[in-house]
Parts: structure tokens; C-alpha cells; sequence
């Protein structure tokens, strides 16, 4: 998910004091930033949590796209409303990573620099009003499925974040599905956008899940610490079984010939996304991976005048308050 | 590199009668904006809400403990809620 | 309710509605580019709030110019000619600082008009306008600070918001000019003349614009032709392509 490729970190800790600390977790005792912690573990949180924060962030920027061109005031409204909970959530993890000891200047520096990740479904365009209701429908619905169960995560702050976030996602999805509903049952040029925003972001957000389970590795220690709490093809799996329903309700049609549902197994076979475009984007190769970094980098830069401006009044005022008393 | 606005956590009554609860922490240059946008990320601009911020570093915390664990029900607009937007049963939970 | 013709009462409308969907388009333009997060969400609230404001604003014009119209018609389906929001509502963002500057001398002007709009003998008005109103002096208190956090920060900040000033400073009179639309709802007890709220004006932001060590440029000049459509900006133009398209490409599809 957003933490596509998250490695555990490794530690070189005590022990007794690793012992003690697995058990806590075993109990479902939340672990909380004053605690001592294994070093790998405080490590891979704010990786992890890092790159959520990171993809909430960047992931404004594909929905932006089309703020200024929704097609209705209310639906100007939703989706302003919409991408400002990304930023707000993007806010609450960036806070709960720097309970762990990092700053979110430094966190964004280094997304910045292209040294952390976002998750890689952000690299992807949004070029009709229907990528809108798809990637509410798909995306928010994949991170859905993902942040659902992080609601138990083991660190404190992170699973408050993650509750927090949860409450308001449901609108996200909901509103994806509601513009589906109208482009699927609209003109044929509507559906003509459906369908072929279904086409374009079926399987990168497959990806979203992160490569199969038997090329992941790493994530034993992860899952251990709950720090991960299922594993891709389990999440990836749900996701399917969940939206195939969903979208022969709309009527549309997933890009994928061996989707059969399998009894056997109580789920749908289906094909794997092309793993090879997926470490593609990774890489930088997608097809916005430059404009996203470019358009954050800028916003960065653009804006230093105003943070330093804010800060510099406020150290003034400070003085001249202290200056007074 | 710039000096980072200081870290600040907030505390907001959510209700006549209750007492005031972390929520969460943000940045800002100072008190007065640090309110503000508090109110403008953690509260969605409900009326009547208490919003207090305190400098992160002015807390003092006895060793391991915690602030509890809280969220505000959110806001006016209604198309934010999940109820607003009609999904017909046979799509399944959403 | 006082006998006002509807054409008029039509104009006062769109000039209200047209300046909240121009500004908070403007100001949706923002969101993912703001210099902070924090001010990322503080602007997107601020355009949610100003694009809640124009439905109730042209919902009211779209009820009385009747044939089923809705907002969303009057909003996407008429073009630059028929706009009546100011001139300085229209013009490119620029940066931050004159984003936010181009803010406040709006925000000031709706801090003193809707408490009187509050009393409007069209019970419609006075109800859009307390409505309106919390939003509204949220809003000018917030886009006040923030002018004056860069007007008195650092020396760049001061220069950037100094240029904002001067660069808008031009369209600021438009916003108290007066013709017949205005004499006929003064008339009609419906709303004040504009030329009325001058003062008021003056004394707010003169006293946040000291505060913010800016000086306010030495000219009576004003561009006109907004708020009556006789000669908007080539800006607004651009901006109506991006905003309707949809519609225009895909003439009555529900979305």
C-alpha cells in the first residue's frame, strides 16, 4: 500500500528487552513514543508512516487536476472537500511520525529529493471527469481495505491517525462510486469515460498492494511488530472479490479475460498486474513521476518566503512581548 | 535550511460539558495561528468548539504515558458524510 | 418585501454570486500548491466556504430569472459578457502574497456589506446573509493576520506583499461604485449603496495594512467594468474555459 516495499529495518537491541517488548505487542498493549522501542521498529515507522503521510500528500495532485473543471458546484465542492482531507490526513501522519523523533521538514525534504516514496498508483493520470469517480471508487477503496485493519497497528499514535483517517474515508469512496453510478447510467459519452477510466487504473491499483506475497520479502519482522497486519495477496485478494460486484453493478467491464470466480476458494481468480511496470514507476518511469516531484518540489520552494515571513513576525512578536514584561 | 514552525498539540472540547482532549498536533509560527488552524484541520469549523494549543515542547510528560486516543465527529457539509451519497445494497458494503 | 424590478434585483445576485464562484475558483486553484499544509487546508475551506456562498447567491437569481434555471446553469452556462463579479476577483493568483492580499481587501469589503445585507427587506438576502456572515468574519480575520504576518515578517515577505498591494490596489474602488442597480436596491431598502461603505472600509484596512507596515498607494484610480460586465479582463475568459468545459463539451449531462 503505501508502504509498498517497506523492508524492516534491523537492530542490533537487547534481547530481554526485545522479549519484553514483542510481548507487549502480543498483548495488543499500544506501544507509545516515550517507550523504549527496538530501533528497526522506530526505523520502519517512520518510513512507513512517512510514505503514507507522503502519499497523501502527493496523491491531492492527481484529483486536483480536476478541480478547476468539475462539471457541478456541488461536485466542485465534494472534491475540494475530498482532496483537503488528503492534506489533513497527510497532516496527521506527518504528526504522528514526528512523535518518533523525525521533522516533517525533514520527511519532506526527503520526498522531495526523491530519497522516500509515495505509493506508486499517485504516479498515474487522471484525463477524464470519471478517473475521478475511479479513483475514489478504486484507490480510496484499496487504501480502504489497507487502513481498516491499521487501525490496530501496535504504535500509539499511528493507530489513532489511522482511526481518525478511517472515519473519514468512507465519503471518499462513496462519492467515487456515486459519480461511477451517474457516468455508467449517463450518455454513451459518459460511459465511453467510465469504462476507460476502469481500463487505465484497474490494475495500478492492484499494485497498490505491493508485489505478490511470494516476492515480498522482509515482511515477517513487520507483521510480528504489527507494524503490517495482513499480507499483500490477502489485501489484494479482498479488493477483488469486494469491487467485482461493484463493477458489474455499473456495468462496465474489468480489463482482465481470466477474472472467473473460483469456488474453491470463495474468491475470484484473476491476472497479476505487470509487476515489470511496477518497479518502472517505482523507479521514476510512470507517467507523472516527474510532474508530481516537480509540482511538490515547486510548492516547496515557492513557498519558503511565506513560511519564513510567518516565522520571522511571530519571533518578533515574541521579543517585543518579552521586551513588555 | 529555514527554521521549522514549531510543533504544536491540540486540545479541543468538543461539547458544552466535556473536558478538553488531545486531538493531535500541527505546525504553526504561533498561538494565535496554531488556533486557527486547528480549528481549520481538526475541526472543520464546527461552532462552539473550545480549541486550546500548547507548544509541544512545553509539555511535560511522567515517563511512559500517553495522551488518549479521541477524534471529533466531523463537520457541516453534508456531502462529507457517508449517508449523504445513496449506494444501492446490491453493490455491497461501501 | 419593497416592488423591485427583477431584472435589477437579478443583477445584485449575480454580482453577489458571481464574485463568491470567481474568487473561490480562484482560490481552489491553490489546492496541493500552497506554501504549507496548513494553509493548503485554510485555503480550501475558504473556497469551499465562497463556493457554498454562490450556491445560495445564484440559486436566488436562477429562481427568478425562472425557466427552471439552477445555479449550476447560471454558473456554467453563461459567458464572459453576462458576469458581473469584480475585476479584482478575476486576476491571476500570482504568488502567495498577492493571493492572500487580494483576499483580505475582499473579505474586508463582505465583513462590513453582509451584516447590512443582514437586515435586507428581502427576507431571501437577509437569510443568504447571516448565512454567510460567521464564514465571512472567520475569513477576514484569518486572510487580516496572514497579510500582516507577511507584511511584517521578513524583508522579502514585506516587498512581495507590498507589490501585492500596489499591484491591486487599482481594482479596489470598484467595489463602491454605484449605478442603477445600486440606487434601485438602496431604494428598495434591500441593500446599501456602496459608495455608503466606503468609510468603513478605509478605517479596517487602513488600520491592518499599518499594522502590517504597508503603505497604501497614492491614487483614486479604479479599472471598471466587472460588476456591470461592460469590460472584464482577458483573464476571465481563461478561466471560464477551464470551469465549464464539461458542460459546454457535454451539453445537459447529468454528473
Amino acid at each position: 500500500m503505501y508502504a509498498q516495499m517497506i523492508k524492516s529495518e534491523a537492530s542490533t537491541d537487547d534481547p530481554e528487552q526485545l522479549k519484553e517488548f514483542q510481548a507487549k505487542i502480543d498483548d495488543n498493549i499500544k506501544v507509545e513514543p516515550r517507550d523504549w522501542m527496538p530501533e528497526g521498529y522506530r526505523k520502519t515507522l517512520i518510513r512507513q508512516i512517512g510514505q503514507h503521510a507522503h502519499s497523501e500528500i502527493v496523491g491531492q495532485l492527481p484529483e486536483g487536476n480536476w478541480i478547476t473543471r468539475a462539471p457541478t458546484l456541488e461536485r466542485k465542492m465534494i472534491l475540494l472537500a475530498k482532496v483537503q482531507d488528503e492534506a489533513g490526513h497527510g497532516l496527521y501522519l506527518y504528526a504522528a511520525a514526528e512523535t518518533l523523533g523525525v521533522s516533517r521538514d525533514n520527511l519532506t525534504e526527503q520526498l522531495l529529493s526523491g530519497k522516500m516514496k509515495y505509493s506508486s498508483i499517485f504516479n498515474y493520470p487522471t484525463l477524464n471527469w470519471a478517473d475521478i469517480g475511479a479513483v475514489g471508487w478504486l484507490v480510496d477503496g484499496a487504501a480502504i481495505m489497507n487502513q481498516v485493519p491499521l487501525q490496530r497497528t501496535s504504535y500509539g499514535p499511528y493507530s489513532r491517525a489511522m482511526i481518525r483517517i478511517c472515519k473519514e474515508e468512507s465519503f471518499h469512496q462513496r462519492q467515487g462510486y456515486d459519480i461511477m453510478m451517474k457516468m455508467a447510467q449517463g450518455t454513451e459519452a459518459q460511459k465511453k469515460m467510465a469504462q476507460d477510466a476502469l481500463n487505465r487504473l484497474w490494475y495500478p491499483s492492484l499494485m497498490m498492494f505491493g508485489p505478490s506475497d511470494a516476492e515480498s520479502v522482509h515482511s515477517t519482522q513487520n507483521m510480528a511488530w504489527k507494524i503490517k497486519m495482513n499480507t499483500n495477496d490477502e489485501l489484494r485478494q479482498k479488493f477483488v472479490d469486494q469491487t467485482v460486484p461493484q463493477a458489474q453493478y455499473l456495468g462496465l467491464t474489468i480489463p482482465d479475460e481470466n477474472l472467473t470466480w473460483n469456488e474453491e476458494k470463495g474468491g475470484y481468480d484473476y491476472s497479476d498486474p505487470d509487476w515489470s511496470e511496477f518497479f518502472d514507476v517505482l523507479k521514476g518511469n510512470g507517467p507523472c513521476n516527474v510532474d508530481r516531484l516537480e509540482a511538490r518540489n515547486k510548492a516547496w520552494d515557492d513557498g519558503a518566503w511565506v513560511r519564513d515571513g510567518l516565522m520571522a513576525h511571530a519571533e518578533k512578536k515574541r521579543a517585543a512581548k518579552t521586551a513588555a514584561e | 535550511m529555514s527554521k521549522e514552525w514549531p510543533l504544536w498539540e491540540i486540545f479541543i472540547r468538543g461539547q458544552h460539558g466535556l473536558s478538553h482532549r488531545h486531538v493531535g498536533s500541527l505546525h504553526a509560527p504561533n498561538a494565535e495561528m496554531a488556533i486557527k488552524n486547528a480549528r481549520d484541520v481538526y475541526t472543520r469549523r464546527n461552532e462552539g468548539v473550545s480549541i486550546w494549543v500548547v507548544e509541544a515542547n512545553n509539555i511535560s510528560a511522567s515517563s511512559p504515558s500517553e495522551k488518549g486516543p479521541l477524534y471529533e465527529p466531523s463537520e457541516s457539509k453534508i456531502y462529507r458524510h457517508p449517508t449523504f451519497f445513496d449506494i444501492p445494497d446490491e453493490v455491497g458494503h461501501m | 418585501m419593497a416592488d423591485v424590478d427583477k431584472k435589477m434585483l437579478t443583477q445584485f445576485l449575480l454580482r453577489m454570486g458571481d464574485n463568491t464562484l470567481i474568487l473561490g475558483h480562484r482560490v481552489s486553484e491553490w489546492c496541493g500548491h500552497a506554501p504549507v499544509l496548513e494553509e493548503d487546508i485554510a485555503l480550501a475551506n475558504t473556497a469551499l466556504d465562497l463556493i457554498g456562498q454562490t450556491q445560495f447567491w445564484l440559486g436566488y437569481a436562477a429562481e427568478i430569472m425562472g425557466d427552471s434555471k439552477t445555479a449550476d446553469d447560471v454558473a456554467f452556462l453563461r459567458d464572459v459578457w453576462d458576469f458581473r463579479n469584480l475585476l479584482l476577483l478575476e486576476l491571476p493568483n500570482g504568488d502567495f502574497g498577492q493571493t492572500l492580499m487580494r483576499q483580505f481587501l475582499f473579505d474586508a469589503y463582505q465583513s462590513i456589506l453582509l451584516p447590512r445585507l443582514m437586515k435586507s427587506s428581502d427576507q431571501h438576502i437577509a437569510e443568504i446573509a447571516e448565512k454567510s456572515s460567521k464564514e465571512v468574519a472567520y475569513h477576514v480575520e484569518r486572510s487580516a493576520e496572514t497579510v500582516v504576518g507577511l507584511g511584517d515578517g521578513t524583508e522579502e515577505s514585506h516587498a512581495r506583499m507590498q507589490a501585492a498591494l500596489d499591484r491591486l490596489w487599482p481594482y479596489v474602488g470598484e467595489m463602491f461604485s454605484s449605478d442603477e442597480v445600486d440606487a434601485a436596491m438602496a431604494a428598495a431598502g434591500i441593500a446599501p449603496d456602496p459608495a455608503t461603505l466606503r468609510e468603513e472600509y478605509d478605517a479596517l484596512i487602513g488600520k491592518v495594512l499599518a499594522e502590517a507596515t504597508l503603505s497604501i498607494p497614492d491614487s483614486d484610480f479604479t479599472h471598471k467594468g466587472g460588476r456591470n460586465g461592460a469590460t472584464h479582463t482577458e483573464h476571465l475568459g481563461h478561466l471560464l474555459t477551464q470551469m465549464q468545459w464539461l458542460q459546454r463539451a457535454y451539453p445537459g449531462v447529468t454528473w
